[in-house]
């Protein structure tokens, strides 16, 4: 479904991208995994159009989405959730919701604001308030129900659960695993391996602007100690 | 439903502008009605502004650029139709009906030129480019000499309103506060529908209105042409009202103030604007009355406002119930 081939992406003066690789299929759910400052984020911004990728290719359902500009990745059926929730702090929850919901692929199950009032009951409770008083958990939920509300075919989480209290991470991890049983492909950058591993099909450390390994959860879960290493948890 | 603070001082507002007409009869002042058609006047322009500054955090210093575009439309087909010599040789352009409509048509032209080029930049770079489109603007009207140049253009009469002389200052500020009506209820309708979302949403980031899907230029420069239209309709009133426009109407000193009455007034808001254009002309009509260097005098009061009421005198109104 989507495919990262061969990268290079400068952020900020620096290359951070050095021939990043990556595949999502569909109905899949892959994470990347590193330290801070590795690139996972500079490739979620590759992926996005918002640092377009210097060199190399990406493609989306078989469409090269690389030189597109942001908004028309998004409209090719690519949702974020961004790091840092960035929530529309001005509008109230049902507007943040509402504001850019689309459905521009004619998605078979429809992302409505009863769905994602389902999905999180504290989003209806708060529907009239502003999101800017939300506690942090809240405008996670918000930022996710708003990227669920472009009926994407992928979903991107930069660090979903930063931040977060345990309860409220669950709750996170919860609904991501009830998005992946109903079929959604998702990208998650996270460092909760436990939780990563409940959830994910693969993964990939990056390190250094590269891929330092890939694998299944299972072949993850054998070399556990390594990898935990590798990544400074 | 209920009664907020909001909606009492809404009525208040709305009461004082339909009392104007009737305590002028009881004065026995024409004055009053001036001064309050000024006001609805400049409100429509502070309404329009607040569009772009308020909620979509498009700080405009050029925003005279359009009312002074509006304001001249009309002046020059009134003074080509004066000389014989019809624009195009079209015979209407003393009907304001014709002559209103093509003053925002050729100030929302203007915003699209200067907005699509303006829009481009954002923070302070916006506000200096939108500056420096509006002094263009004030230096071409300045060496159009065939118009007036520096002098500016009278208009002999007012437009004709579906064919009816508006020469009576209560007739007038009706057309103007019906106008004032209108623009309100249209920023309202445009605020609250999703497109007033993005432009919401896209205030705090563009980025991440981008990232959602939605090419936040577009709608940046549709708002940016509708606050125009909204001042050049403001500047077509205005010509009207004072039978006269001048470059003046396009200088930065202008804008400056249009921005004054936006923030004193307070931003985001539907009626803080007008509250804003209010304020600023009664107590410019009242101190000038009393000294040539009011400025002296309502230059502390903006400060006091920025200090004590940051949300705006609408804002302090109100009270920090809704916001």
């Amino acid at each position: 479904m989507l495919r990262v081939d061969n990268i290079t992406s400068s952020y900020g003066g620096g290359l951070i991208l050095f021939g990043m690789s990556l595949d999502v299929g569909a109905r899949e759910v892959v994470t990347l995994i590193g330290r801070n400052g590795m690139g996972k984020s500079t490739t979620i911004r590759a992926i996005m159009g918002l640092t377009p990728a210097r060199s190399g290719a990406i493609t989306f359902d078989g469409k090269r989405i690389e030189a597109l500009r942001p908004h028309e990745i998004a409209q090719n059926g690519i949702g974020l959730v961004p790091e840092g929730r960035q929530i529309f702090v001005r509008l109230s929850v049902e507007e943040n919701l509402v504001a850019t919901s689309a459905d521009r692929q004619g998605a078979a199950n429809k992302w409505s604001l009863a769905r994602v009032y389902d999905l999180f009951p504290r989003l209806a409770e708060r529907r009239a308030q502003s999101g800017g008083t939300l506690s942090g958990g809240e405008q996670q939920m918000l930022a996710i129900g708003r990227a669920l509300m472009t009926n994407p075919r992928l979903l991107i989480l930069d660090e979903a659960t930063e931040g977060l209290a345990p309860l409220i991470r669950e709750d996170i991890w919860a609904c991501l695993r009830q998005l992946k049983s109903e079929g959604l492909s998702i990208l998650v950058v996270d460092r909760n391996l436990d939780a990563l591993l409940g959830l994910a099909d693969r993964h990939y450390v990056v390190e250094k602007g590269r891929v330092a390994w890939s694998g299944t959860s299972a072949e993850l879960a054998v070399r556990r100690d390594n990898i935990e290493r590798q990544i400074g948890i | 439903m209920k009664l907020t603070r909001t909606g009492v001082f809404t009525i208040v507002v709305a009461l004082a502008f339909l009392a104007v007409p009737y305590a002028a009869t009881l004065l026995g002042s024409n004055y009053v009605i001036t001064l309050a058609t000024r006001v609805a006047i400049y409100a429509i322009v502070a309404v329009s502004l607040d569009m772009l500054v308020g909620r979509s955090n498009l700080v405009s210093f050029g925003h005279a650029a359009y009312f002074g575009l509006g304001g001249y439309a009309v002046a020059i087909s009134a003074f080509h139709l004066a000389n014989d010599v019809p624009i195009f040789g079209w015979a209407g352009t003393n009907e304001a009906l014709i002559a209103w409509p093509l003053a925002m048509f050729v100030a929302g032209f203007g915003a699209l030129i200067i907005g699509a080029l303006s829009l481009r930049t954002a923070g302070v770079y916006f506000i200096m480019i939108t500056l420096a489109f509006a002094q263009m603007l004030f230096f071409l009207f300045v060496a159009l000499k065939y118009y007036g140049g520096d002098d500016g253009l009278s208009l002999s009469t007012r437009n004709l309103f579906a064919g009816n002389r508006i020469t009576d200052a209560r007739t007038f500020y009706w057309i103007c506060l019906a106008a004032l009506a209108i623009c309100l209820l249209l920023s309202w309708r445009i605020l609250n529908s999703r497109f007033g979302m993005v432009l919401r949403g896209a205030a705090a980031s563009e980025r991440r209105m981008a990232a959602l899907g939605f090419p936040v230029y577009r709608y940046r420069l549709a708002a940016f042409v509708i606050a125009g239209m909204m001042a050049g309709l403001a500047g077509a009133l205005w010509a009207n009202q004072n039978r006269f426009v001048s470059p003046d109407m396009l200088s930065w000193v202008r804008s400056g103030e249009f921005l004054v009455m936006v923030i004193m007034g307070g931003l985001s808001s539907l009626v803080g604007p007008v509250v804003g254009a209010a304020a600023f002309l009664l107590i410019e009509s009242y101190l000038s009355g009393w000294t040539e260097h009011w400025q002296m005098v309502f230059g502390p009061f903006v400060l006091l406002v920025a200090v004590f009421a940051p949300r705006g005198l609408w804002g302090a109104l109100r009270g920090k119930g809704d916001v």
